[in-house]
């Protein structure tokens, strides 16, 4: 009995040992992983675009100097982790952040990477350098960085006109690749030179994105994969239909609608399908300066009536989030916790007694039963713009706003909110990375490009730069939850709902890990492997 | 004949010349250009920035200035570089214009070997029960939209033999080609073949009845030779006409069977560009389309001739 005892023991012991070597050396070498793309990216060049559809497939040329890790699905200030750099430091006034960088780094073309392509990259991003971006959307996520200096080829010093910890967060943001110097910014766009696991092949517009391995990459035994290869396929029924028959190994990430995952699930049972957060809110927006607008009691009033639960139930079946500016939790790391959203005027339970007061407020600015308002509700001409605004303006009709849908073509969009040509606007606001420095300063700083409603409060602000200098977390974080709660008070951008949508892949397609608070961050592909 | 055909390329020409002039100026109408659209996929606009890419475009030049430019280009042979890629308009619009000609006539074939021989035996067996059923099927024709079709025809081919026929890579050989591009063909020329389907049966059953059917009835002629040899050919006119106006607007229906299918073909590339307002493509592309209907209608009106001894044109 003790023989057999001890047979037992030892052979559970070789099949547990087998395991975890099995584990250790699972990862296949190989394949091409085949995705559909949403739509023709206008460029290929990163730091050009604001849409994930060029992230996406051109994450993989690049290396940043740090990056959120692949394989943790949240991105934090703790999931950083080194990549062109070895290690980063601060000096002790937090002014100064240096990075240690790698030696031996090879651009695709064969050229050594430097310290001076580190400065040459932000230089532009600063719009310091006599090359130019064509655009260069993220410029502002730099304007506490003064300069850029490099010390030999392998250290680069970043200094700061104050303290600001989570600049890493921005440094680490699929958004912040490190560009060769020796390419000229209108060869990055139609052919990338990156450092990063995959070279660039190919981009036909409108057709397909082809991208190999880097045989010279300086990650050992990384990329599994021989290639990537994206069709284009912007028509969503036939793309869903081609990833079911099994054309593809993956969608294209977050692109999956709820309704559509139900396609999937029934039609191809096997496919592993993720719904995640995005981190872009559905938001309304209201010209402040516009009468009657202009009264604080009628914009009040508008948050007021806001059934926010009904959003998340006619357009996601349920799956979306309720929350203010930053990204709820679990998933969001700065979201006010559901104990303090609820004192929220707007954010309560009983929609039925906001919508009461609400419409007394409306009373008190004039308005009732007998003297509707009428106004234009502009939205740009996409269905997740146009659905949720004929839902707000069935909700408006309960405070006595009689709203018509005005559909804005996708070119005027833009333009006409920056003229501030609308009275009330649906709109959605992407973040690539959930951190307040983005957030805030972003959509609610004073003068911000991209603050809509010019909603400006300078006390606020001087609370941004607070927590933006503030090292202890969370300290940082009662801060940001004390500055979203005044901005959903001051209906600065009344926030509705928070978008979730589904990734889904072959069971075969392993190492994916889709990031749960950032659209932006997680294209890296690495770590995926094709068990087939 | 000479002088026709010299009148006939005149007019071409004029009509060209009008075409130019109608798309330059509807672009410039349509609000926003290349410049309103990059920035607004960034969410923002510097000013600065916006100023220096319309120069670096031409767009800051007048209209009047911009297509002279356009016009210059295009009779130099130059057509421009495309806003989007930065590439050369030719490279950009040149590789996709064999896949276009492939499945448009791939589908004008389909629609006229479906639609004469169909609406010839519809006319010959008026009011029996094969008539009615073909009538139906090109009712049906007629009245659904191309992308419906095309959706169904790709989810019955994933039920029922768990594969797409969309495009995904450039077919290798002649065979791989005529694989992919039979199932759009189908889905588009369905349309065209159900309206040659009915015109080919009311101009057959008009001819029938002439009294020059009933002659060669009398002299003993067999009925296929009545209705191919003497009644066809005679019936063909009309059908001819609307072959030709289908031809010009296979592209319409093109575009939506291209993107459904996602076939990277000049009609989808023409909607991606109108979208991006990328002027030198859109522009070039629908002169290109208008030089393709033109010639073909030219060649149909020379066909007349062909068909019917009895036209002649005069000088």
């Amino acid at each position: 009995m003790l023989v057999i005892h001890r047979s037992v023991v030892l052979a559970t012991a070789l099949l547990l040992g087998m395991s975890v070597i099995d584990a250790a050396f699972a990862q296949k070498q190989g394949g091409i992983l085949k995705m559909y793309h949403r739509d023709s990216p206008a460029s290929a060049s990163i730091h050009e675009e604001a849409t994930y559809s060029t992230n996406i497939p051109f994450m993989g040329v690049f290396n940043n100097l740090v990056m959120y890790k692949q394989d943790v699905a949240q991105n934090s200030l703790e999931s950083i982790v080194p990549d062109l750099a070895t290690s980063w430091s601060w000096n002790a006034d937090h002014t100064k952040l240096t990075f240690k960088l790698r030696d031996g780094v090879k651009w695709h073309d064969g050229k050594p990477f430097t310290a001076n392509d580190v400065k040459c990259t932000f230089d532009m991003l600063m719009g310091k350098s006599s090359a130019k971006f064509r655009k260069n959307p993220r410029k502002n996520w730099y304007e506490n960085v003064t300069d850029v200096a490099v010390n030999g080829d392998f250290e680069a010093t970043f200094s700061l006109k104050r303290p600001q910890p989570a600049l890493l967060a921005l440094l680490a943001s699929g958004y912040t690749p490190v560009y060769p110097c020796h390419v000229s910014p209108a060869e990055m766009r139609t052919h990338p030179i990156g450092t990063g696991p995959f070279k660039f092949v190919e981009f036909k517009a409108n057709e397909s994105i082809k991208l190999t391995r880097n045989p010279d990459y300086w990650k050992k035994g990384r990329p599994f994969l021989d290639g990537i290869e994206f069709t284009i396929i912007p028509n969503r029924s036939t793309a869903i239909l081609a990833f079911i028959s099994g054309k593809f190994d993956m969608t294209f990430p977050t692109e999956v609608s709820i309704p559509l995952l139900k396609d999937v699930k029934s039609q191809a049972p096997q496919a592993v399908c993720k719904v995640v957060p995005t981190n872009v809110s559905t938001n309304l927006i209201v010209n402040r300066d516009s009468p009657p607008f202009d009264n604080p009691d009628l914009r009040m009033a508008m948050a007021m009536t806001l059934d926010r639960k009904a959003f998340v139930d006619i357009l996601f079946e349920g799956q979306a989030d309720i929350g203010g500016t930053m990204l709820p939790p679990p998933q969001g790391v700065w979201g006010l916790p559901p104990e303090i959203l609820k004192t929220i005027p707007g954010y309560g339970p009983d929609v039925k007694k906001n919508r009461d007061e609400a419409r007394k407020l409306m009373q008190k600015a004039g308005y009732g039963p007998n003297k509707r308002l009428k106004v234009k509700v502009s939205t740009r001409n996409i269905p997740v713009y146009r659905d949720p605004a004929v839902i707000l303006i069935d909700q408006l009709k309960e405070i006595y706003i009689d709203g018509e849908l005005d559909v804005v073509e996708t070119a005027n969009w833009f333009s006409k909110v920056a003229r501030k040509d609308y009275a009330i606007g649906l709109n959605l606001t992407g973040n690539a990375v959930d951190d307040p420095d983005q957030a805030f300063y972003e959509n609610y700083a004073c003068g911000s490009e991209r603050n809509y409603t010019k909603y400006c409060n300078r006390d606020l602000e001087k609370l941004f730069d607070q927590q933006s200098m503030e090292p202890d977390m969370d300290k940082r974080k009662k801060l940001v939850w004390e500055i979203d709660k005044k901005l959903q008070e001051d209906v600065a951008r009344p926030i509705i709902f928070h978008i979730h949508a589904g990734t889904c892949w072959q069971p075969y397609v392993k190492g994916v890990t889709v990031m749960v608070n950032s659209s932006y961050n997680g294209y890296r592909y690495e770590d995926v492997w094709l068990d087939k | 004949m000479t002088a026709y055909l010299v009148r006939r390329f005149l007019l071409m020409l004029l009509t060209l010349a009008g075409i130019s002039v109608i798309v330059f100026v509807l672009l410039r109408i349509v609000p926003g250009n290349i410049v309103d659209i990059l920035f607004d996929a960034a969410g923002f606009v510097d000013p600065a920035d916006k100023a220096r890419l319309e120069a670096e475009l031409g767009l800051d030049k007048s209209i009047l200035v911009q297509y002279a430019s356009w016009i210059g280009g295009l009779l130099r042979g130059d057509l421009g570089f495309s806003y989007v890629s930065e590439k050369p308009a030719l490279a950009e619009i040149l590789p996709r214009i064999p896949i276009t000609a492939r499945l448009a006539g791939l589908a004008l074939v389909f629609s006229i070997l479906i639609g004469v021989p169909l609406g010839v035996i519809s006319a010959v067996k008026q009011n029996t029960g094969l008539d009615y059923a073909l009538r139906v099927l090109s009712l049906s024709g007629l009245s659904m939209p191309a992308f419906w079709l095309g959706l169904l025809i790709l989810m019955a081919f994933v039920a029922a033999f768990g594969s797409i026929p969309i495009y995904s890579d450039a077919p290798k050989s002649f065979w791989d080609s005529l694989v992919m591009y039979s199932v759009p063909a189908a889905a588009v020329g369905f349309r065209s073949s159900a309206l040659i389907m009915r015109l080919t049966r009311s101009s057959m059953l008009e001819v029938l009845r002439q009294d020059f059917i009933r002659t060669a009835r009398s002299k003993g002629a067999s009925e296929n030779s009545i209705n191919y040899h003497h009644a066809l050919r005679n019936a063909m006119l009309p059908v001819v006409t609307v072959i030709g106006i289908e031809a010009a607007f296979l592209i319409g229906g093109l575009i939506v069977t291209e993107t459904v299918f996602n076939i990277p073909g000049v009609a989808r590339f023409l909607v991606e560009a109108i979208r991006w307002r990328d002027y030198p493509i859109v522009q070039n592309l629908v002169m290109f389309i208008a030089v393709i209907v033109v010639v073909i209608n030219f060649l149909v009106d020379l066909l007349y001739a062909a068909l019917d001894p009895r036209i002649k044109y005069s000088d």
